[in-house]
């Protein structure tokens, strides 16, 4: 038996000091640190109304026209796992902060940034995977840049995607428009990108390899939309997984969020994975997965809509909306008890007793 | 050093089975930290578990029954 | 997931739940010890299916939480030396030190990484024949004889740039002290399954005999605890003080041989500090002589450091089960996972931190 001992989990720092004086890789995880970054720095600096709603994307108004504008930047190690790449990744990632406002995706573009060294051939298979993505997709990457760092200055590739669409009149998905009563919908089972990409690093084998649901949501946006005006909310739970989208929303919204256990979709072997790695799905990271809150009257409509799609075969009702001050997202174990669902510090570390 | 293939709900690691030399094919270990620890006991855990099974099911029926008290449940 | 999903069934917990219910007639203070019971007990919410009379306190069960703030420094120290990479397990990385961390030594350019089996220490050590890979071999018994292992392996190859910076902990004589301290309130144990399953329980049957306090050795899954639970209230409730054993699937009397001659070859029994609860006699191993160069505080000069803890972290009276987290009056407030002030609110499974994550509400009513 051959010993395929690939080390190591890519270390990301999950809590910090209390002083914090330099940045720390847990401020990237999207979990409690991002949220502090970005309250104690970024906003203070840059403060307007738009960003301070804090939403994946920038609504603005453009001569009467509602534009939606996002940007995303993607660090992904390994550059290739099964499900897509770095490429991929990126025109999908920004093609969903712009549907998850209501918008219709029109145009990307691409910033590389490539380590001295880089294999041509590596770049191509990425460009072209990214070619493929924005075509499926109907979306066109209309301009980009490239520049290249010393070797050793650069980790391989960095990719940016920056991407601007259209709001239709009468379309209004906000962070803070969560109510009590409103119900929570999940598009899919959950875990599936982050346990890829750590499989691939860990050398975990499968029986059937686990893929990255790395996907463009945008059509099926299209068709809840196009079923009901009470979607309030929609987010995509990537870094930080279903935990963290939620929380946001509870944060913005200033409600509380209980959930149903039972009812979240989760595949055995991303559900076995997270066993063996002492890892909670409920943190892990999705790619082609989105939340809608949406008011009590459509959410069977918008249900309906969402498992009539490819993308949204396995949509469920996972919870609803209260009026929990302060703000907190809680589970009704498959036990019948109750747990505190929290957002995550850094990012997650696995146990191992 | 003697090592297996162990497979967890689809996942199949490799791991070391120096302390458990009496497990063969098929049997179900515990493990820690890539060692296999023990070789579960499967008639022990089937009888204890039965007995559990019966208290769950029991339960389950007292509970949906409508002329049902708190009875007196099994020891 | 055959041996697990069956120990998670609804039915089955709400039969024992009843059942304990029913029997449970006086107060009583249970302990149960392993982090990773813990860690069940908080994510299931398991003390919510018990009767209000019934009190589930959290001993000293995470070796993360009980690493001596000495050790944790040192491997910090050692993490800054250029020739060096440190590996340890996972949730080591973010406990606090003195000053720093782990995870802060490496944004400072310490190399150190995480593994899930001390053989891919040893790989690393193989790969990197220049440099000095140090692992941080912490854990209890159920641990020690993979680390022993290691350290085996080590010294079969002539390895020349391997060693093990060793804190291990001995769980019963943990035990012995809180019983024997006369604040103790614990009126029976759940034992650590895992730990069992590698020592025995041989060393239980000692402690009933000598303080005549009912132990259960238990499992990890929800239904195997509240099993242990029900077992140890037939005993109070019968006026019973003996050893029984739960996790039959994994515990057998005498225990895993192997694994304990493994352990019994590499390391020997020492006095052992314990974070928060101070220097227990015998509670701990060390690598014994043979093995001194594999022993990372003999082939490094390491300086003696002395640290203190915060005044206001009760750390020590939440591990001997004195105290809950939210006695605490940082809890919550000052100390939380992300500006921790003791251990056992760093570790996952220290009992602040699960007690942060899913009970939060409990400080509000």
């Amino acid at each position: 038996m051959a010993e395929r001992v690939h080390t190591i989990v890519e270390l990301s720092c999950p809590t910090p000091l209390r002083a914090n004086d330099t940045v720390l890789l847990g401020h990237g995880s999207g979990g409690k640190l991002s949220a502090e970054l970005i309250r104690a720095v970024f906003l203070p600096a840059l403060n307007n109304p738009v960003l301070s709603r804090l939403d994946d994307q920038a609504i603005v108004n453009v001569n009467g026209q509602r534009l939606a504008f996002t940007t995303d930047s993607f660090v992904v190690k390994p550059l290739f796992f099964p499900g897509g790449d770095i490429g991929s990744l990126a025109v999908h990632g920004t093609i969903n902060d712009l549907a998850m406002g209501g918008a219709k995706p029109l145009f990307l573009s691409a910033a590389f940034i490539i380590e001295e060294g880089f294999a041509m051939d590596q770049l191509r298979r990425i460009v072209a995977s990214m070619q493929q993505a924005a075509s499926a997709a109907d979306v066109q990457i209309v301009t980009g840049d490239t520049k290249v760092v010393e070797k050793g200055k650069g980790d391989g590739l960095f990719i940016n995607t920056t991407g601007i669409g259209i709001v239709a009149d009468g379309v209004d998905l906000s962070a803070d428009r969560a109510r009590p009563g409103d119900k929570v919908l999940l598009s899919g089972s959950i875990g599936e990108h982050g346990i890829a990409i750590l499989a691939q690093r860990e050398g975990l084998e499968f029986e059937t390899t686990i893929e990255s649901d790395s996907a463009a949501l945008h059509t099926l946006v299209t068709e809840m939309l196009r079923v009901g005006r009470g979607i309030r909310c929609m987010r995509d739970p990537t870094r930080g997984g279903l935990s963290s989208a939620l929380n946001e929303i509870a944060e913005q919204s200033k409600v509380g969020i209980a959930l149903e256990e039972r009812a979240i979709p989760v595949r055995e072997e991303v559900a076995s994975a997270c066993e063996l790695l002492g890892l909670d799905p409920m943190y892990v990271a999705n790619e082609g997965k989105l939340i809608a809150i949406v008011e009590p009257a459509s959410a069977d409509a918008v249900l309906h809509a969402m498992r009539r799609h490819p993308l949204g075969s396995r949509a469920q009702l996972i919870g609803t909306v209260n009026a929990a001050n302060p703000p907190l997202v809680t589970m009704r174990t498959t036990l019948g008890t109750t747990r505190i669902v929290d957002m995550l510090s850094g990012d997650q570390l696995p146990r191992i007793c | 050093m003697r090592q297996g293939r162990v497979q967890f709900g689809g996942i199949v690691r490799v791991v070391s089975l120096d302390f458990v030399p009496e497990a063969v094919v098929d049997d179900y270990v515990m493990v820690h930290v890539g060692f296999a620890i023990s070789r579960v006991a499967a008639d022990e855990a089937e009888r204890t578990y039965k007995l559990l099974e019966e208290m769950g099911a029991l339960q389950e029926e007292l509970a949906t029954d409508p002329e049902g008290g708190t009875g007196d449940s099994t020891g | 997931m055959k041996y697990l999903s069956e120990y998670r069934d609804e039915r089955i917990a709400r039969a024992l739940a009843a059942e304990i219910a029913e029997r449970t007639t006086s107060p009583w203070v249970l302990m149960e010890i392993c982090g990773g019971q813990t860690h069940t007990i908080m994510r299931y919410g398991l003390d919510e299916l018990l009767p209000p009379g019934l009190e589930l306190v959290h001993g000293p069960g995470c070796p993360v939480c009980v690493t001596p703030l000495e050790t944790i420094d040192a491997a910090i120290e050692l993490a800054l030396r250029p020739e060096v990479i440190l590996v340890s397990y996972g949730d080591m990385l973010r406990v606090p030190g003195s000053r720093s961390d782990l995870f802060r030594a490496k944004a400072q350019g310490a190399e150190v990484r995480v593994v899930y089996s001390p053989m891919e220490a040893l790989k690393i050590a193989r790969e990197h024949p220049s440099r000095k890979v140090v692992f941080l071999a912490i854990g209890f018994e159920t641990t020690a004889p993979a680390n022993a292992m290691a350290a085996w392996q080590a010294k079969q190859e002539g390895l020349t740039n391997f060693s093990l910076l060793v804190s291990h902990v001995l769980v019963p004589p943990a035990i012995r002290g809180l019983l024997a301290s006369p604040a103790n309130r614990v009126q029976a144990f759940i034992a650590p399954g895992h730990v069992c399953t590698i020592m025995g329980c041989a060393e239980y049957e000692a402690l009933v005999r000598d303080f005549n306090v009912p132990i259960v050795v238990g499992g990890f899954e929800p239904i195997d605890l509240l099993q242990a639970v029900l077992m140890l209230v037939k005993q109070l409730e019968a006026g019973e003080a003996k050893l029984e054993n739960q996790y039959v699937r994994s515990v057998s009397y005498q225990g895993n041989l192997p694994a304990q001659q493994v352990m019994a070859q590499v390391f020997e029994v020492a006095d052992q500090k314990w974070r928060g609860l101070g220097s227990i006699p015998g509670s701990g191993l060390r690598l014994r002589e043979e093995f001194a160069a594999y022993d990372a505080t003999r082939v490094f000069s390491l300086h003696d450091i002395s640290v203190e803890e915060p005044a206001e972290c009760i750390s020590a009276q939440v591990l001997q089960g004195l105290k809950k987290p939210t006695d605490c009056s940082a809890f919550g407030t000052r100390c939380t996972p992300e500006s921790p002030m003791g251990a056992p609110m760093v570790s996952s499974e220290g009992a602040c931190a699960a007690y942060y994550r899913y009970r939060r509400r409990a400080v509000a009513s």
